[in-house]
C-alpha cells in the first residue's frame, strides 16, 4: 500500500484489528473484528465510531458571510445565503449538463463557510471552486484535521460524556466544542440514517479523542463496509454510484435540497450550472428516477445489475446503482435508476443476476426510518 | 480430510465425497448472506463453477473439485447462509458428489499442507 495516502489514525485501526483496503487513494479500514454485519447492527442499536478523515475539509473566507455564500451559490443550487449561523445543509456541485459533480455539506460558521466534500472528488472540487469563486473569496484546504463520525441512537449519550453541550444540538447544528481536551468542530449529522455527530478534530488530537470514545462500552469502531450498508438502508446516495456527472439532482430525487429561493419563481432562481435542465425537470419531471428496490428472493442485486419490466425479452429499463444485503432488514436491498414509467412504488421489475431474471419490487426509500434529532 | 487450493475441504463419506469450504475461506468471505447450490443429479466437470456464495462484500463461486454427479445438497445453508461462517467444516457442507474413483482425492493437500498454504 506504499502508493496510498495514510490517515492520522491508521495505526489505531490496525491495533483495533482493522482490515485495511485502498479506498479513494487512502488506506482505509473496511471492517474490524466484528465484521460488517455486526458492525452495522451495532450502529443501529448503540453507537459506532467511523474514521472519515479521507473526506475533504475546506474553508471559504471572504469579506463577510453573505459574499461567500452568494459566490458559492453560483456553483451549488442551495440557499446558502439563507443558512442560519452555525447551521449546516446538504448540497451538490452541478455541471452545465445539469449533472452532479459531487455532493457536499455546507456550514455557516459566521465569518467563514465550512465545506465537507467526498474524498474521491476532492481535487476536482477544489479546482472547481478555485475556478468558480470570485476574487475576494479565498479557499483553504484543511489538511491538519481528522474527521470522525459517531453514529447511532446512543451517540448523544456517549458524546455528552465528553461535553454535555452536545445535548443542546439538533440535527444539522454546528458548534465548536472541547472534546477530550481538543477544540473540535462538531455537527449533528452523518450518513447512516441515525442520529449522530461528525467531528473535525486536530490531527494530533484525533487518536486521543478516538480512544476516549472507544473506551465507552457502547461504542465500537465501524469500517467502510458497514458505512456503505448503513447509508444504503437509509436511502442515501453514494457519489460515483447512485449519482454522477450524468445524473441530474431531480432524477436522483435530490430536488428537496434546492430551497424555494433557488427554484423557478424564487428570488434567487437558478444561477448555478445546469439550472435550465434542473429547474425544468423540477417543474415537470425527469425521464428517469432513483428508486428503492427490494429483491423478492435472497440473492443480492449489486451495482450494475440490469433491470427489466418483463421476465423475458425486452430492453433494460434501468440498472441497480447500489445494492447488497441490508443487515437491519435481514434481506437484500438496492437502489437503482429506472425509466420514469417504471418508477412507481409497487412496480414489479426483474433484475438480471447471473443470466437469470429475478423478481424485484420498486419500494419507497429509505428502508430504515431516519432517526434524526430534529 | 483433503483440501483444494480453492479452499474447499473434501471428506469421504461411504462412496461419496462431501464438499465444503474451510474456516479460512469463510473468514475471508465475511458474513455470508446467500448460497445457491447446483441441482441434485447434475453431472459436473472439475473446475465447473457450481455454487454461488454471496457475502456482505461480494459474490464468489465454488468450483467442482472433481468430475462427478451431485447426489445431495445442503438446503440448510440456503435457508441459513450464516452457518457457512459459524460452522464451515461441520453443518455447513455444500454438496455430496459421486466420483469414479475415490483415490482421485490423493492429488489434494492434507491438513498440514493446507495449513502451510494459508499461514
Amino acid at each position: 500500500m506504499s502508493e496510498l495516502l495514510h490517515l492520522p489514525l491508521e495505526e489505531l485501526h490496525v491495533e483495533l484489528g482493522a482490515k485495511m483496503v485502498p479506498f479513494a487513494g487512502y488506506a482505509m479500514p473496511v471492517q474490524y473484528g466484528l465484521g460488517v454485519m455486526q458492525e452495522h447492527l451495532h450502529t443501529r442499536k448503540s453507537a459506532g465510531l467511523f474514521d472519515v478523515s479521507h473526506m475533504g475539509q475546506v474553508i471559504l473566507r471572504g469579506p463577510d458571510f453573505q459574499t461567500i455564500a452568494l459566490a458559492m451559490e453560483a456553483l451549488v443550487p442551495v440557499d446558502i445565503a439563507g443558512l442560519g449561523m452555525n447551521r449546516q445543509r446538504y448540497g451538490y456541485f452541478t455541471n452545465e449538463a445539469g449533472g452532479i459533480e459531487d455532493d457536499l455539506m455546507l456550514a455557516n460558521r459566521g465569518d467563514y463557510l465550512f465545506v465537507v466534500i467526498n474524498a474521491a472528488c476532492k481535487d476536482a472540487d477544489v479546482a472547481l471552486m478555485r475556478a468558480g469563486l470570485p476574487e475576494g473569496v479565498s479557499l483553504e484546504v484543511i489538511s491538519d484535521r481528522a474527521l470522525l463520525a459517531l453514529q447511532g441512537p446512543l451517540a448523544e449519550d456517549v458524546l455528552a460524556g465528553l461535553n454535555d453541550a452536545v445535548r443542546d444540538m439538533r440535527f444539522m447544528d454546528v458548534a465548536d466544542l472541547d472534546l477530550a481536551e481538543a477544540v473540535c468542530w462538531v455537527s449533528r449529522s452523518g450518513y447512516t440514517g441515525e442520529d449522530g455527530f461528525e467531528i473535525s478534530v486536530p490531527a494530533d488530537a484525533a487518536e486521543n479523542l478516538a480512544r476516549a470514545l472507544l473506551s465507552d462500552d457502547r461504542v465500537e469502531a465501524i469500517g467502510l463496509g458497514a458505512r456503505d450498508s448503513l447509508r444504503l438502508e437509509a436511502g442515501l446516495c453514494l457519489y460515483g454510484h447512485d449519482i454522477d456527472a450524468t445524473t441530474s439532482p431531480i432524477e436522483a430525487g435530490l430536488g428537496w435540497a434546492i430551497q424555494k429561493v433557488r427554484r423557478a419563481g424564487g428570488t434567487r432562481e437558478g444561477g448555478f450550472p445546469g439550472a435550465a435542465r434542473i429547474l425544468a425537470e423540477q417543474a415537470q419531471s425527469a425521464s428517469r428516477a432513483r428508486v428503492g428496490l427490494l429483491p423478492e428472493g435472497r440473492a443480492p442485486m449489486r451495482e450494475g445489475v440490469e433491470l427489466f419490466s418483463t421476465a423475458e425479452g425486452g430492453v433494460a429499463i434501468g440498472r441497480v446503482t447500489s445494492g447488497g444485503f441490508g443487515p437491519t432488514i435481514g434481506a437484500p436491498v438496492a437502489m437503482g435508476m429506472v425509466a420514469r414509467d417504471h418508477a412507481a412504488v409497487g412496480t414489479p421489475l426483474f433484475g438480471e443476476v447471473r443470466g437469470k431474471r429475478l423478481p424485484v419490487a420498486v419500494v419507497p426509500l429509505p428502508f430504515t426510518p431516519a432517526n434524526f434529532k430534529r | 480430510m483433503k483440501y483444494t487450493e480453492d479452499h474447499e475441504w473434501l471428506r469421504i463419506e461411504g462412496d461419496l465425497v462431501v464438499v465444503g469450504i474451510t474456516e479460512h475461506a469463510s473468514t475471508q468471505l465475511g458474513d455470508v448472506v446467500f448460497v445457491e447450490l447446483p441441482e441434485v443429479g447434475t453431472m459436473v466437470a472439475a473446475g465447473d463453477e457450481i455454487v454461488v456464495i454471496e457475502s456482505v462484500k461480494a459474490a464468489s463461486d465454488i468450483a467442482a473439485p472433481l468430475d462427478g454427479e451431485i447426489v445431495e445438497i445442503n438446503e440448510v445453508i440456503v435457508d441459513e447462509p450464516g452457518k457457512v461462517n459459524s460452522d464451515p467444516t461441520g453443518d455447513a457442507w455444500f454438496f455430496k458428489m459421486k466420483i469414479d474413483d475415490l483415490s482421485l482425492l490423493d492429488q489434494f493437500m492434507d491438513e498440514d499442507e493446507y495449513k502451510d498454504l494459508v499461514d
